[in-house]
């Protein structure tokens, strides 16, 4: 008797723990998972004459151009569950790519990159480039070569939908500010907002339960995973869209093929001169961004 | 070792908020654990059931998932008390519960005949357990509620998952700032011995104090 008692309970529980879990899911898919947003029809063509390097050689023997990318990194690069398609800004420019050197946006392979791996990835060519919120910075030149920069990332603020007082960093004195542990966001707050009380929580997402608790006035730290969180809950949270810091994104390639790097760098050129990176931006981060930047100037160097 | 020596505040500040919270939540744990315990040798059989309940739902959940169900889970239905009330209330509700098993284990070691001997000269339940039972059971349980009190010390460090700002947290932000995580994480470990060493021999202290010559 007491056995199966046991068992309907268990039963009971595992049903009860199931309801809430899709409860769970289905009021958080804010990012609409079925529907990827394509952008309408990109002006990129395919280059009249592609130059001779390494990487490029390559592409055109394989057929098909291999991009790191990050699978899990909302409106940049996210793997949909769903199609299996890889969704993001990230995920659009390697398609632009793609379309300048085969004349086909479908002719990719997406390979999964994390921060720890992307060096090691392009080094031992296993992709042709690195498309992966990917930052600018003097280490990792020592062992990259990086075309762009096609984006200016930094530390944002995220905040009530209905929050109208915060603008900018220096609105965040005398304020609670929630961030998370381990991260140098805290002290980037402290240094332009000496007064703001930073809490520092574990993950993104208790920092930002603790903002739409009202425990804090605001969320502050990298606008790109804050654009995620913004995404994931677009009727709690906005964006103030005034980043205080700034994170240079690149294309990671082959440290010697500058004619590859210069064959992307001209492509981002082609992109922003003919709308594509704005159509590219505004199907994607843009989505939840509230003030669409301009690309930034490309550093040829 | 000098990133430590130079933020010996930063580590004071966080060492004081975790004596605070310790002693605080101990305090909770010590009165949860006797309700608790009263409750689950109490003759009233839906009393016996309320405290076997509590008892397996609360030591059986993890600290940090209460934690997080209290800190966040609350203020959905418009209660939110701040970070250390909070801390204090969960910290000290956990360790309520082994407390109170802990004191139930001393009651059993009181021999029955001082209950009945106490019930016999016309005490009630709740006289008997007050004047007779659970002074002797006290007497008992010192060293595991020291153990508890160990446990409860250490497991203050949670309470950096809803922000709290104790010695971990102050390691875990130098450590952010300086990257030099053996040294300061080293600090930080001195400071809980500083914390419950002492305790450690108190407790004994206090065993010694108590103890029944038998």
């Amino acid at each position: 008797m007491f056995r199966r008692r046991l068992s309907v309970l268990v039963a009971t529980a595992a049903l009860a723990m199931g309801t809430a879990a899709c409860g769970g899911g289905t009021s958080s898919s804010g990012g609409g998972l079925a529907a990827s947003a394509k952008p309408a029809g990109y002006a990129m063509t395919q280059a009249t004459n592609i130059p001779a390097s390494p990487t490029l050689d390559a592409i055109k023997s394989r057929g098909k151009i291999v991009i790191g990318t990050k699978f899990d990194q909302p409106l940049f690069g996210l793997k949909n569950p769903v199609t299996g398609n890889i969704d993001g800004f990230d995920a659009e420019l390697s398609r632009l790519l793609a379309k300048r050197v085969l004349g086909d946006d479908k002719k990719i392979d997406f390979v999964e990159t994390v921060s720890k791996n992307r060096e090691d990835f392009i080094e031992q060519g296993k992709v042709d480039a690195v498309i992966a919120t990917y930052t600018i910075n003097d280490a990792r030149k020592q062992r990259v070569g990086f075309a762009g920069p096609y984006y200016l990332a930094g530390q944002d603020i995220m905040v009530k939908k209905d929050n109208t007082t915060i603008k900018s960093v220096t609105d965040l004195n005398g304020k609670k500010v929630s961030s998370v542990q381990g991260s140098t966001s805290e002290q980037n707050i402290k240094s332009k907002a000496p007064q703001a009380q930073v809490l520092l929580f574990d993950t993104y997402t208790t920092a930002g339960e603790a903002l739409r608790d009202g425990r804090v006035d605001a969320e502050s730290t990298d606008n790109v995973i804050l654009l995620g969180l913004v995404d994931k809950n677009p009727d709690a949270f906005k964006l103030v869209g005034a980043p205080f810091t700034q994170e240079p994104y690149g294309i990671g390639l082959k440290k010697a093929d500058t004619v590859f790097r210069n064959f992307v760098n001209d492509t981002l050129a082609e992109a922003e001169k003919n709308g594509d990176w704005q159509k590219a931006y505004a199907a994607t981060a843009g989505k939840v961004d509230p003030k669409p930047p301009t690309p930034p100037a490309i550093d040829r160097y | 070792m000098g990133v430590v020596f130079g933020h010996l505040s930063d580590y004071a500040s966080g060492f004081w908020y975790t004596v605070a919270l310790t002693l605080a939540s101990f305090l909770v744990s010590l009165l949860v654990g006797i309700v608790i315990a009263t409750m689950r040798i109490s003759p009233a059989a839906p009393a016996r059931a309320a405290g076997l309940f509590y008892v397996e739902t609360v030591r059986n959940t993890p600290l940090l998932v209460l934690l997080f169900l209290f800190f966040f889970g609350l203020t959905k239905v418009g209660l939110a008390y701040s970070i250390f009330v909070s801390g204090v209330i969960v910290i000290g509700a956990y360790h309520g519960a082994f407390v109170a098993e802990a004191l139930r284990s001393g009651v059993g070691a009181v021999s029955k005949g001082q209950a009945e001997a106490a019930r016999s000269i016309g005490l009630t339940f709740s006289q008997s357990l007050r004047y007779v039972v659970l002074p002797q059971a006290f007497r008992t349980v010192v060293p595991p509620i020291g153990n508890i009190f160990i446990a409860l010390t250490k497991n203050t460090s949670l309470i950096t998952v809803i922000a709290g700002v104790d010695l971990t947290s102050a390691a875990d932000r130098l450590n952010t700032t300086y990257a030099q995580a053996i040294p300061i994480f080293f600090g930080a470990a001195v400071a809980y011995l500083i914390l419950t060493i002492p305790s450690g021999l108190a407790f004994g202290w206090i065993e010694r104090k108590v103890a029944i010559a038998r």
